[in-house]
Parts: structure tokens; C-alpha cells; sequence
């Protein structure tokens, strides 16, 4: 590896401690010291979060400064002379160890956060024996933070403010504040509301004391008593590094496991929360069987011979083509590889975990991606996100581009809803789902002219004319060259005319010099389209398989409705079915299809396996749990039934199997790509029919996270609503505080569900929002028509 | 027509009031807003302007006394967004001046607003008035829509290319707003919280931008310096600090009021102008500087001149020139414990030692004055004051500590004496 | 219950925020709470997320101002709101004599209403008047000066004469 070459001219020379160190201007003492290794106390100071110097634990002494400064706070200058030991330094950090200790309940023994808590640390290493205190403590009432966070035990806050900077500056939304004045301070939420922030779980972890604790965590466990093991989110495509914590076989706590190019020092409350389905109720011991119609408990002994001869039998009787594979890109790299070498060795092609996707209307073969490495988000100077529920589908993502936003870069937003993404937009445009295709043609063709390209338009942009803001926005772009992006997300990559969005942002990336970006969906979204998860020959695609109903279905950590776009479709392929094999760590849910065997497989915590991210970064993990009661590694189950249909792996280890399944990084990189060929000769009209937008809920996106207790009772996890514009609402006829049924076919065919409604003066006309993957809607066709009217 | 207010003979910048004429005609019938007519009308070079504030060794009148000249020299020349801010928060207990100066004679501050305005090249100017005196603040924006009307305020004034809006923005109960720093802040729509220095406001201040922060009085004396010269200003004070003083005087004096005196002026002088020790009692201590500076015995103050460096040398601070008196029937243990309250209750709240010590002090105080005194409070009173001193974000923590530290310095034996008999050892305390 | 703010309250909080630079609306919270609260009486939670919503704030900040400083009230409080300055230069010219007198004369402590919800008693810091000490300021906007027993009377008489005066014409 080549070391990289800093310049260092124009660097300050300082001494702290009687140690030379060299930085570059605008660092501080705190930083200095970071790079000598030198211990600061301190806690108000966090290297993410604006510098608040308000603990003053960290003040040292300078020379020619007759005052201890704090360090954090302090710019180094050329020669300056640093102590952090000397005893104006001592004298000054113990003086205020004891100030935030007069306060503080010396209950250690009691406190959650005993044993873990930087405030106990500081003090044996930097405070007194013994204070003069001795007047009545102060008394801080605890707060309703929410299911995630507690917030019981304020009197214990030291007004760092940490967790009020964190929620302003990097969830963006300043859901906490610190009001009152003086030694009266508290830490608050706004009168009778709660912390609501898909980030929240990060001030937990940020609190250097017990005043905000796990709630799901909390006095489950000392810290010393569990063991931490490394692992990898199976949620979102970023791949968030988790250390997982267990005691006795357990997963109790999840923690971020810092990694600065992936998810820095943070974790969404998804990644963090989602451990408690983990160990629910949920959770499958054995292998389920049905017989006359209802599943029994058996062993693996049963249920596996049994499997394969209802799949031979299938084959055998139907061909191979009646056999449809359903792969969840929540799977692991390995267990899709494998079941998708056992489809095709039994002659079935018919294999998709593209289970969102509509638009099948050509063949894909590169691989989308984020298309740039994800620390390179941070960096961008301009962005136009295309029908992205970013907060939602990518939290941390979303945090990086506020952060970018921060810096000044002119982010952009072309939706069917407005985004709410608690960073400030510099344009918006939002249309009907029907007219996105023409809204970003229209981009096309203001970058054509802005860039002055000379090759021609073809001619199915005649008719589009750019708005100012179509202008603006590509100026925006224009104005910000190799530090520009174009982001499709779920809502562009889910839409009808995928495909055609994905190439008008490709010509729009062209003109305006940007970086063509696809906000993949979920966990190993890449992997899967690296493995090759998605039909090669003349297989049918994931909305065909369901369209085309299929004799029997293999389900690899797919749970329809919920996973898959045409939910009604689903229901019903599935309910014909013959035969219905699901590997899932969990019972089949309630509200979805009962499959005829279910075989108990590892969740993430308790298999080795290989996600790819979006930026094309293999990370493989270990299980860090024994597998519950009579769980298998996926990729185990898939190796015995490929073993009993007389097609056996030769891989018998994990590392085997990771070595057959998972490509080199060269291999992926060479495969990454946004690019396809499309020819764009007419550009879809503008439906005339009532338009459904629908995004997959946070916390409602994969069977891990619909079962993980505390982040159900969120916010973020209530049912949906749907909602629309007041002209449409007036139209319907709907009153306020009522309900709507929404109804999709007819007769003993429909499905219908009851929702409560909210106006949202920003949605366009004829434009109803509700969102997917819940108990209530997911039996929906996502793109089908649908019929709305007042409940009685 | 109203009898002139007596701020004593030395008077200048308060000579010639009424408390009826402070209207805009009556300022330019006294001279106002020529300054201003004469740099614009005769283009004199912004740095010519601030040569002559540097001569008159004009000292910044909130607190600091820093060389004002200096101090506008520190903004940068090519910034596009500049502001001067004028803080009105005038909250310090005893200090009463500020009000005086703009509800007698506003103009004179909006006019040396302008010049600070055109000397610095800020286009906005904000006068940050304590909430307190609300009639004050709407005096103040009787007199700023005269200016506007007049022309002396707004785009290209007196069609000059040099236009300067300025508008005044009330607080709502909040000494630490005082601080400029916080005051930025209030004006950003904040809660008044002190800014860690550096970087200072010259190079981030209001809304990021340079900004330079002055007192009432020092923007108050610039059009009379400009009229008048800097020499002659400096001339009417000591060879480091021009200019006279407005000294707010309170306490137990027959004639509590504002007195202006040239800078060096005896203390004796001022107390007699008060009219001296209420009912002729005996003077026990004096704050010189306003609640924040150290208390002093009478006896010291009554050899000490009024100046920077002789009060220093005397063991206080001039301060903001807010003297209060102590009569011989003052328990020092009650009047330090009333401050500690303040400082208590006036705390943002932000920093840790100054958070939690003003709690701690005021505690303390409350128990010796309700003579639950314990052994060892001397001690820690003066322990938690040191440890508090030179260790907060801003000025608040040692304006907190010095009251303490200086009682108890000054008057150990009264504080003694409360926590061994439980009373108080002054008879007619109450 | 929410009420949105009236049409002069609105103007003037228009009025405030033209005092500050395009997009810094937020220098005008200050003002807009002052108003809100004048026409109101306190502010509360609602009026709070009134002006967040108004000046695009999060409603925490506003609550954050609104707790700050002193002036401004979070529960609600008698129709006359008196703040006697109590801090030692009106403690040295006779605010002890007037915080008794009035605490006798109203039957109430600091910070407590009378029962007839028309004065609240407030103790208040330094408000830069000491020459006339003791001073008082009513509703945060009159102030009254060397408030000696007497003074005191004379203005509870006038502020009830005038309360009453009021519910005549209403």
C-alpha cells in the first residue's frame, strides 16, 4: 500500500507536555493532544459536535495565558507551550470535577450507567477525595423520552449538551433543548412531545453519564458482564458496523462499532433497536409443518426430507418453470448464493430478490450502487435527490448530506411528497408520481440547454418545456462540477417507469457533469445483483413470478405481503400455490400466507455471512450467537436440501462456502454500475386515474424490524395514514377526524382497508399518500388502481 | 422651560438636559448631529476619525475600559457585512446611567452610532436595550424614526454615499445579556449564553460577522469627540483614559443619582455632590464599580481618586462607574448575600463552575444570614469563589466571586460573628 | 385549544421581523413573544409552537427563549404583574420596607397570585433605575419609582380603579 504524502508546510509547531507536534492551522490544543495520544478530561466536547466548551473539564495550562484554557476550544499557535498535568491544569480540572459532582448523585452502585459512565471515570482519575459540599441536592424530574430512550433519572444530567447538539445538528430536527437558566438548566423535549428522531439511540450513547439510558437495555446488564462481538446491520444498504453485545448466549445491547468511511461513530435506532426480535416471542425453535391447515412443531429430520420431495415432486410433475425463488436482499450473500445455485441446478432461472421493483421492462445487467464511496456524500457541494424517502429508507446517508447541507451544498429534492428530511432544501419540486418521468425530462433538457451540449435531444423531448426552477436546480448542479450527484431513490427505483427514470438521470448526470448515484434498498441489495439473485436466461422476474402463479414458492427471508410490491398479487399466487417453503427465523406472520414448511434459519447474529453495501463493500461476519433452540445457518439448511435433492455443494465450512460465494473486490468493482442503454423515444402521459404514493415505513421494512418490540411502539411505527391535498379531500367528500376505506378490486377479490386521513396541503393533485409493508396495506398492489371514499 | 438636571459642573456629555428636550430639535439645537454632518459633507477619511478617537483615549464605559479606538481597529476593512451593536442591557446593580443618556438625549447615541458605523464600514447597527426599561426602548424608537425621518439615519445619509440602518432591539430580563457575546446571541433569537472567546466579535460576531459591541456612554461621547477633537477630550481626563465619567450613585447617600466628573476626580468630591452619608452616618464600604467589582472600606475609598488605575491600585475596579454607598448600620453579611442571590439567579446556566458555584455560594450566604452558619463556610466561601474565578466562559464567574472574595476579605469578622452567634452583629439589621 | 394570532399580532411580529436581515427571522422571537404574551397574559405551549410555527423555529428553541429570560411568563399569572427590583441598591433605599408592604397589602408571597387573579408579585433583579429605588415595574412595561408604602397604595388603588373602569366599558 502506498503511504500517503501529507504536506505539511504551513503546519504549527507546538509542545504539549515537553512533546513536539506539528498541526495544521485551525486545529485545537484537544486535537494536538488527540495526535499525541495525551488524555484530555473532558466532556462536553464530542469530535462530530459543534464545540460547546461548557464543561470546562478540559481546561490546561498554556504559557503566557495567566488563565487555563480549555482545550477544546483553543486554536494552537506557532510555539505555543501546553501543560495538561502541570498543577494550574490539575487545580483547574479538579475545581470543576468537584463543581459537576456537587450536584450529581454519588449512587454509582445504583446508576444504569455504573461502570460505563465517563463522568466515574474522570472523577478517580481527576477529582478529590472528598468535597465541602454540603448543602441539599438538586433535584432534576425525570422525562418521557419515548420507548427507546429513558430519560428517568435527569438529576444525573451535567448539562453537557451533548444530546441537545447531536439532535439539532446531526438528526436536524432539535427535538431536545436545555431551558431555564442558571443551576435550574434541564435537558427537554418540547412541552408534552417526545424524542421522535430515527437517530435518537446516538445520545444514549453520547450521555456521559446515567440521565439518558437505554430503555430496552436498561438494568438488564452491567457492561462487564457482557461479552462484544463485531457485526454488520442487516437493515439498509449502508452496512453499519454493530458491536453486539450478549450476556449468557444472548443478544442484550447493540452499540455502533465506530467505522469513519461507513456509519462514523453512529447508528440508526433500526440498527440499534431491531436486537430485540432477536429473542422474542417471535422466533422459530423448530421447523412448522402444516397439516390440515394448521402448522405443527417437528424436527428438521421431518421437515428437510419431507421439503424436498414436495419440490421434486413439483419439478417432477410441472417442470422446473413451476417453481418461483423469492430471495429477500435482507438474505445473506451466501445463503442467496447458494439457493440460487440450487434453482438453476434444478433447472429453475425463475429467481428475483428485486421484490419492490416494478419495472422489469428491460434486462439490467450492471449493478446499481450509490456510485462513489459513502464518506464521499459528506463531501458533495450539490445533490438532487429523485423520489427518495431518504430519512426513511437511509438514515445515515441522510445525516451525511445534512452534514454536506451544513457545509453549504445545495441539496435538491424531485418527489411525489415533500421530503422531510430535517435539512434545509435549496429546491423542491414535487409531482405526480405519473409525471415524475416528465418532471426530470424536463431537468434533461434545462441541463441540455444550461450545458450547452451540442449532440441533439431525440425527439421525445420536443415537448417538454424546463421551468425556472428545472433551471436553478441544474444550475445548482452545474455550479458544483465532480462535486455533484444525482440520487434515485426507492420511490424512483420502485416506480413503474423505473428504468426510464434511471435513464433520463443518467443524461441529466451526463450534462451537469454529476455523479450518477441508485440509493439501493436493502442490506445486500448489491450482493444480490452480484450473485446474480435475479433471473439470467428466460427465467420470470419477482413481479412476474407473482403475476404468473407459480406451483410452488421457495422464500428465503421473504415474507408476502409485507416484501414484496404487488402485495394483493402475492396473497393470492401464494394462497394457489401447491407448495409454499419459507426460511425464516420467524412464525409467519398473522396477516400474511401460512407456507406449508417453515425451516427455522439463522438471523444475522447467529450465521457467518457477506453483505455488500452501496458502495460495493463486502463485509463478512461471524455469528456471534449460538442459533436459537434447533436454528440452522441458512446457508447449512439450503446445503442439506440441496444435499437430499441429489444436487450436493462441495462447500461443507463457512469459510468454504464465503470463498465459493463472495467476489473479489476487483470483481465487484468491475461490476458496479448505474449506466444502461435505453432508448428514449416517447416519455410516458400523465395518468388521468387517482395516483398512490407509497413508501416502505422505517420500521416496517424487513421481518427483523416488524418484530422488534420497542421500536413498534414509536412514532415512526404507527399505522399509516392516508393522506392528500384539501382539494382532493373536499372532492371525496371527506370530513376532518373521520376515516377513508380504501379499496383495490372487486367483489370477493377486494382488499380494503381502513385508514385514519390527514390533509397535507404539499402533495400534488390526485394524489393520495399510504404508505406499504404495514398490517393494513400491505395486501395492496403498490401500482394497481384503488378506489377511496369516506368510512362510514 | 424644565431647570437643567444637575449632573454636577463638569458635565458634558449630560450638560444641558432637562429630561423635556430630547427630541430631535432640541439635540441639533444643541449641536447634534454636527459630527456626523461634518465627516460625511467633508468625506474625512474613516482612519483620520478613528486617529482622533485613539488621541482622545476614549476607555469603554460598560465595564472593561478598553481602549475604544483600539478596539474598532480590530474590524477587518474588506468584510461586505458589518455591524456595531450598542448594549443598552444596562443590568448591573447600581449602575443607572445608560438609562439617563438615552431617555434625556437618545440622539446622541444614534449619532455616534453613525460615526462608529462610518468609521468601522458597518451597514447595520443594532442598540440592544435592557428589557426593564421599556419606556426607554420606546423613547428610543420615537427618537430612531425622527433620525430616519431627518435623514441622519437610512440609505446615503445627508446624500452622502454612506447609508446605515439602524434599529433597536429590546431585551426581556436577562443581566448575562449584558456580556456581548450572549447579547449576539439574544439578537440572533437565542437564550443569551455567552460565546467562547476567541474568536472574538471583530472577526465572528453577529450572525458570524464582524461586529464591534460599545456602551451607551462610549458611543454617547464619540460625536462630542468628533466635534471637539480628541485632544480636547482627553484633556478633560487622565493621560490613559479621556473624557469624563458618569458615576451612578446609590445606596445611603441623601442624593442618589447620576454625577459626571472628569476621570481622576476625588471620591469625596462625588459622595459630597450626592449630598453625602444618608443622615449624616458614618461610611462603612463602598462598591465602586457596580455589584461586580470588590467592595471596599469607606475609609480606603475616601483617599482614592476616581480613575482606572487608582481605584485598581485601591484593590477594585471602575467598572461601569455604578458606586454604591454603605452606612455604618449595614450588615455586610446581608448586602453580599442579596448580591450571590443575583448572580444565583442570573446565571445562564451554560458553563459548569459558574453554574453550579452560584448555586453553591448562594446557598452558603442564604444559611449564614439565616444564622445557620456552619464552621468552615468562611473557608469554602472563599475556596468555591477562587476555584469558580478565571475558569468560566465568560466574565460572569469572576463578577460572582469578587463580591464574595472582598466581603469576606474586608469584613471577615462580621461573617464570623453571624456563623459563631447566629445573628447579626450590626444592631439595627433587620 | 389553539387560536391562531390575531391580525395585529401578526403585524406587529411582521413589524419586528423587519428589523433583521432576509432570513434571519429568527431575531425576532424575542419580540414576537413579548407581543404574543401581551395580548395574552402568559405564554403557553401553544403560543409557543404559535410563534415557532410563524418564525419557522423549532418549538423547542422558542421554549428554550421563552424560559430564559425572566420577563417572559409560562403560567399564568393575575392581571397586573408587579416585580419589585429587591437587589441591594433598592434593598439599601427601602425595597425591604415596600416587598413587606406589598406582600401585607396583597396577602400573597413572591410569585404567587392574588386570589381575585389581579396581581402577581414577582422579586426582580437590577432594572438600571436605582436613583429612584425602590422601583417597580408593572406588567414588565410602566415603571414606578421610589415605591414607598404609601406609593404603593396609591398605585394598587389606581391599578384596581382602572381594572374595574375596564369590565365597566367591557
Amino acid at each position: 500500500m502506498s503511504e500517503t504524502v501529507i504536506d505539511k508546510s504551513g503546519w504549527l509547531n507546538l509542545e504539549i507536555n515537553g512533546k513536539p507536534v506539528q498541526m495544521p492551522p485551525g486545529s485545537t490544543v484537544m486535537d494536538a493532544a488527540q495526535t499525541l495520544k495525551v488524555f484530555v478530561p473532558h466532556f462536553c466536547y464530542h469530535k462530530k459536535l459543534s464545540i460547546a466548551a461548557n464543561c470546562r473539564m478540559c481546561l490546561v495550562q498554556v504559557e503566557k495565558i495567566p488563565k487555563p484554557v480549555p482545550a477544546c476550544a483553543t486554536p494552537v499557535s506557532e510555539g505555543m507551550k501546553v501543560w495538561t498535568r502541570s498543577e494550574v491544569a490539575l487545580a483547574a480540572q479538579q475545581s470543576v470535577m468537584e463543581f459537576l459532582l456537587i450536584n450529581h448523585p454519588l449512587d454509582c452502585p445504583i446508576c444504569d450507567q455504573g461502570g460505563e459512565c465517563r463522568l466515574q471515570d474522570v472523577a478517580v482519575g481527576y477529582g478529590k477525595g472528598r468535597s465541602q459540599f454540603h448543602e441539599t441536592k438538586r433535584v432534576v424530574h425525570g422525562k418521557d423520552l419515548g420507548p427507546l430512550m429513558s430519560a428517568a433519572e435527569m438529576s444525573r444530567c451535567i448539562q453537557c449538551a451533548r444530546c441537545v447538539r447531536f439532535s439539532d445538528e446531526i438528526a436536524g430536527n432539535t427535538e431536545l433543548g436545555m431551558v431555564q437558566r442558571g443551576d435550574r438548566v434541564e435537558i427537554v423535549p418540547f412541552i408534552g412531545e417526545t424524542v421522535e428522531s430515527e437517530l435518537s439511540g446516538n445520545m444514549i450513547d453520547l450521555c456521559p453519564v446515567g440521565a439518558l439510558t437505554s430503555k430496552p437495555f436498561r438494568y438488564r446488564a452491567r457492561n462487564w458482564e457482557l461479552s462484544r462481538r463485531k457485526a454488520v446491520s442487516p437493515h439498509d444498504a449502508l452496512g453499519a458496523n454493530l458491536i453486539v453485545q450478549l450476556r449468557r448466549h444472548q443478544v442484550v445491547r447493540v452499540l455502533p462499532l465506530e467505522n469513519e468511511a461507513i456509519n462514523e461513530c453512529w447508528l440508526p435506532d433500526r440498527d440499534r433497536f431491531s436486537y430485540e426480535a432477536l429473542s422474542s416471542e417471535a422466533r422459530l425453535t423448530r421447523p412448522l409443518v402444516k397439516k390440515n391447515g394448521v402448522l405443527i412443531e417437528t424436527d428438521w429430520r421431518e421437515a428437510l426430507p419431507l421439503a424436498a420431495a414436495r419440490l421434486l415432486h413439483i419439478i417432477e410433475s410441472g417442470g422446473s418453470e413451476a417453481l418461483g425463488v423469492l430471495i429477500s436482499p435482507h438474505a445473506t450473500l451466501e445463503e442467496a448464493a447458494l439457493l440460487t445455485r440450487l434453482a438453476r441446478a434444478l433447472g429453475c432461472d425463475n429467481i428475483d430478490s428485486r421484490l419492490r421493483q416494478q419495472d422489469f421492462s428491460q434486462n439490467l445487467a450492471p449493478v446499481p450502487w450509490l456510485g462513489m464511496p459513502i464518506a464521499a456524500v459528506s463531501q458533495l457541494k450539490a445533490a438532487l435527490f429523485v423520489g427518495s424517502f431518504l430519512r426513511h429508507d437511509q438514515p445515515l446517508l441522510a445525516a451525511r448530506v445534512r452534514l454536506a447541507a451544513r457545509r453549504g451544498a445545495a441539496i435538491s429534492s424531485l418527489h411525489s411528497v415533500r421530503a422531510d428530511w430535517h435539512l434545509p432544501l435549496v429546491h423542491e419540486s414535487i409531482v405526480p408520481p405519473s409525471q415524475l418521468v416528465a418532471a426530470l425530462a424536463a431537468l434533461v433538457v434545462a441541463a441540455h440547454r444550461e450545458a450547452k451540449v451540442t449532440e441533439a435531444l431525440p425527439a421525445a423531448f420536443d415537448q417538454v418545456t424546463p421551468s425556472e426552477k428545472d433551471v436553478a436546480i441544474v444550475r445548482s448542479l452545474l455550479a458544483a462540477p465532480e462535486k455533484a450527484a444525482i440520487f434515485l431513490g426507492s420511490f424512483a427505483q420502485q416506480h413503474e417507469h423505473a428504468l426510464l427514470l434511471q435513464a433520463l438521470a443518467q443524461r441529466l448526470a451526463d450534462y451537469t457533469r454529476a455523479t450518477l448515484g441508485v440509493l439501493p434498498e436493502a442490506a445486500n441489495s448489491v450482493g444480490l445483483a452480484l450473485v446474480g439473485a435475479q433471473p439470467q436466461a428466460n427465467g420470470l422476474n419477482a413481479r412476474a413470478m407473482l403475476e404468473k402463479p407459480r406451483r410452488a414458492y421457495m422464500l428465503l427471508h421473504t415474507e408476502a405481503p409485507f416484501d414484496v410490491a404487488q402485495g394483493g398479487t402475492a396473497l393470492e399466487a401464494l394462497r394457489q400455490a401447491d407448495f409454499v417453503l419459507s426460511l425464516s427465523p420467524f412464525r409467519p406472520s398473522e396477516h400474511g400466507v401460512l407456507p406449508d414448511i417453515v425451516l427455522p434459519i439463522a438471523p444475522f447474529t447467529e450465521t457467518s455471512g457477506t453483505f455488500i453495501n452501496m458502495e460495493g463493500r463486502a463485509q463478512s461476519f461471524h455469528g456471534v450467537a449460538p442459533p436459537l433452540g434447533e436454528t440452522r445457518p441458512g446457508w447449512q439448511a439450503i446445503a442439506a436440501l440441496a444435499g437430499l435433492l441429489d444436487r450436493p455443494f462441495a462447500e461443507r465450512t463457512p469459510e468454504a462456502v464465503r470463498a465459493a460465494c463472495v467476489p473479489s473486490a476487483e470483481s465487484i468493482k468491475a461490476r458496479l454500475s448505474n449506466r444502461i442503454e435505453l432508448a428514449l423515444q416517447t416519455l410516458p402521459k400523465a395518468a388521468a386515474k387517482l395516483e398512490r404514493v407509497a413508501g416502505v415505513p422505517i420500521y416496517h421494512a424487513d421481518p427483523l424490524v416488524r418484530r422488534a418490540p420497542s421500536l413498534q411502539r414509536t412514532a415512526l411505527a404507527a399505522a399509516p395514514q392516508a393522506t392528500m391535498n384539501a382539494a382532493l379531500a373536499a372532492q371525496l367528500s371527506l370530513t376532518t377526524g373521520g376515516r377513508v376505506r380504501i379499496r383495490q378490486g372487486d367483489g370477493e377479490e377486494a382488499v380494503t382497508a381502513v385508514l385514519s386521513w390527514r390533509c397535507d396541503a404539499t402533495l400534488p393533485a390526485n394524489t393520495v399518500r399510504f404508505d406499504m409493508a404495514h398490517p393494513l396495506t400491505a395486501g395492496f398492489d403498490v401500482c394497481g388502481e384503488f378506489h377511496l371514499e369516506a368510512a362510514p | 422651560m424644565s431647570a437643567f438636571l444637575d449632573f454636577g459642573p463638569d458635565a458634558v456629555l449630560l450638560a444641558g438636559l432637562t429630561g423635556d428636550n430630547w427630541r430631535l430639535k432640541d439635540y441639533v439645537a444643541r449641536g447634534g448631529y454636527e459630527a456626523l454632518k461634518k465627516i460625511l459633507s467633508e468625506r474625512t477619511a474613516p482612519e483620520q476619525v478613528l486617529a482622533e478617537i485613539k488621541l482622545s483615549a476614549l476607555r469603554g464605559r460598560g465595564g472593561a475600559g478598553f481602549p475604544t479606538g483600539m478596539k474598532w481597529g480590530f474590524m477587518p476593512h474588506n468584510a461586505p457585512e458589518k455591524y456595531v451593536i450598542c448594549n443598552a442591557d444596562e443590568g448591573e446593580p447600581g449602575t443607572f446611567k445608560d438609562r439617563d443618556i438615552l431617555r434625556f438625549n437618545p440622539h446622541a447615541v444614534i449619532e455616534g452610532m453613525a460615526i462608529a458605523a462610518y468609521v468601522m464600514g458597518c451597514g447595520r447597527g443594532y442598540n440592544y436595550i435592557h428589557g426593564e426599561i421599556w419606556e426607554v426602548y420606546e423613547r428610543c424608537e420615537e427618537a430612531l424614526a425622527e433620525a430616519r425621518a431627518s435623514g441622519f439615519i437610512g440609505s446615503r445619509i445627508l446624500g452622502s454615499p454612506f447609508s446605515f440602518e439602524l434599529f433597536n432591539h429590546h431585551g426581556f430580563g436577562a443581566y448575562i445579556c449584558g456580556e456581548e457575546t450572549a447579547l449576539l446571541e439574544s439578537i440572533e433569537g437565542k437564550k443569551g449564553q455567552s460565546r467562547y472567546k476567541p474568536p472574538f466579535p471583530a472577526n465572528v460576531g453577529l450572525y458570524g460577522k464582524p461586529t464591534t459591541v460599545n456602551n451607551v456612554e462610549t458611543l454617547a461621547c464619540v460625536p462630542l469627540i468628533v466635534k471637539n477633537g480628541g485632544q480636547w477630550f482627553l484633556d478633560l481626563g487622565r493621560p490613559n483614559a479621556g473624557g469624563t465619567k458618569i458615576f451612578s450613585v446609590s445606596g445611603d447617600v441623601e442624593r442618589p443619582g447620576n454625577y459626571e466628573l472628569r476621570l481622576g476626580a476625588p471620591f469625596a468630591k462625588l459622595l459630597e455632590m450626592a449630598g453625602g452619608v444618608r443622615g449624616g452616618r458614618r461610611l462603612k464600604a463602598v462598591i465602586p464599580g457596580g455589584s461586580s467589582s470588590p467592595v471596599l472600606p469607606g475609609a480606603v475609598m475616601m483617599e482614592t481618586c476616581l480613575d482606572y488605575d487608582s481605584i485598581a491600585k485601591a484593590g477594585s475596579m471602575m467598572g461601569s462607574g455604578a458606586v454604591i454607598v454603605m452606612d455604618e448600620t449595614r450588615c455586610m453579611v446581608r448586602c453580599l448575600q442579596r448580591l450571590s442571590e443575583f448572580y444565583h439567579e442570573e446565571s445562564c446556566g451554560q458553563c459548569a463552575p459558574c453554574r453550579e458555584g452560584t448555586g453553591w455560594l448562594a446557598h452558603i450566604m442564604h444559611r449564614i444570614e439565616h444564622g445557620e452558619g456552619r464552621p468552615g463556610d468562611i473557608e469554602t466561601l472563599d475556596r468555591v469563589a477562587h476555584n469558580i474565578m478565571g475558569r468560566t466562559v465568560c466574565a460572569l464567574g469572576d463578577a460572582a466571586a469578587l463580591p464574595v472574595r472582598s466581603f469576606v476579605k474586608h469584613f471577615r469578622d462580621e461573617f464570623v460573628y453571624h456563623v459563631e452567634h447566629r445573628r447579626c452583629q450590626v444592631a439595627d439589621h433587620v | 385549544m389553539t387560536m391562531p394570532l390575531s391580525v395585529t399580532v401578526c403585524q406587529k411580529i411582521d413589524q419586528a421581523i423587519a428589523k433583521y436581515p432576509a432570513g434571519r427571522e429568527q431575531s425576532a422571537v424575542m419580540a414576537a413573544l413579548t407581543i404574543v404574551q401581551s395580548e395574552r397574559g402568559w405564554l403557553s405551549p401553544e403560543s409557543l409552537r404559535d410563534v415557532a410555527a410563524y418564525l419557522n423555529m423549532p418549538p423547542v428553541a422558542v421554549y428554550e427563549v421563552a424560559s430564559f429570560y425572566s420577563m417572559y411568563h409560562l403560567k399564568p399569572v393575575g392581571r397586573y404583574v408587579l416585580t419589585l427590583c429587591t437587589n441591594l441598591p433598592c434593598l439599601l433605599q427601602g425595597a425591604d420596607k415596600a416587598a413587606r408592604h406589598l406582600q401585607e397589602a396583597l396577602n400573597i408571597g413572591w410569585s404567587e397570585t392574588t386570589a381575585d387573579g389581579m396581581f402577581t408579585l414577582l422579586q426582580g433583579e437590577c432594572m438600571g433605575a436605582c436613583q429612584e429605588a425602590p422601583v417597580l415595574l408593572t406588567n414588565h412595561h410602566r415603571m414606578c419609582c421610589k415605591m414607598t408604602p404609601p406609593q404603593i397604595d396609591a398605585l394598587l388603588a389606581q391599578l384596581r380603579a382602572e381594572a374595574a373602569g375596564k369590565e365597566r366599558d367591557e
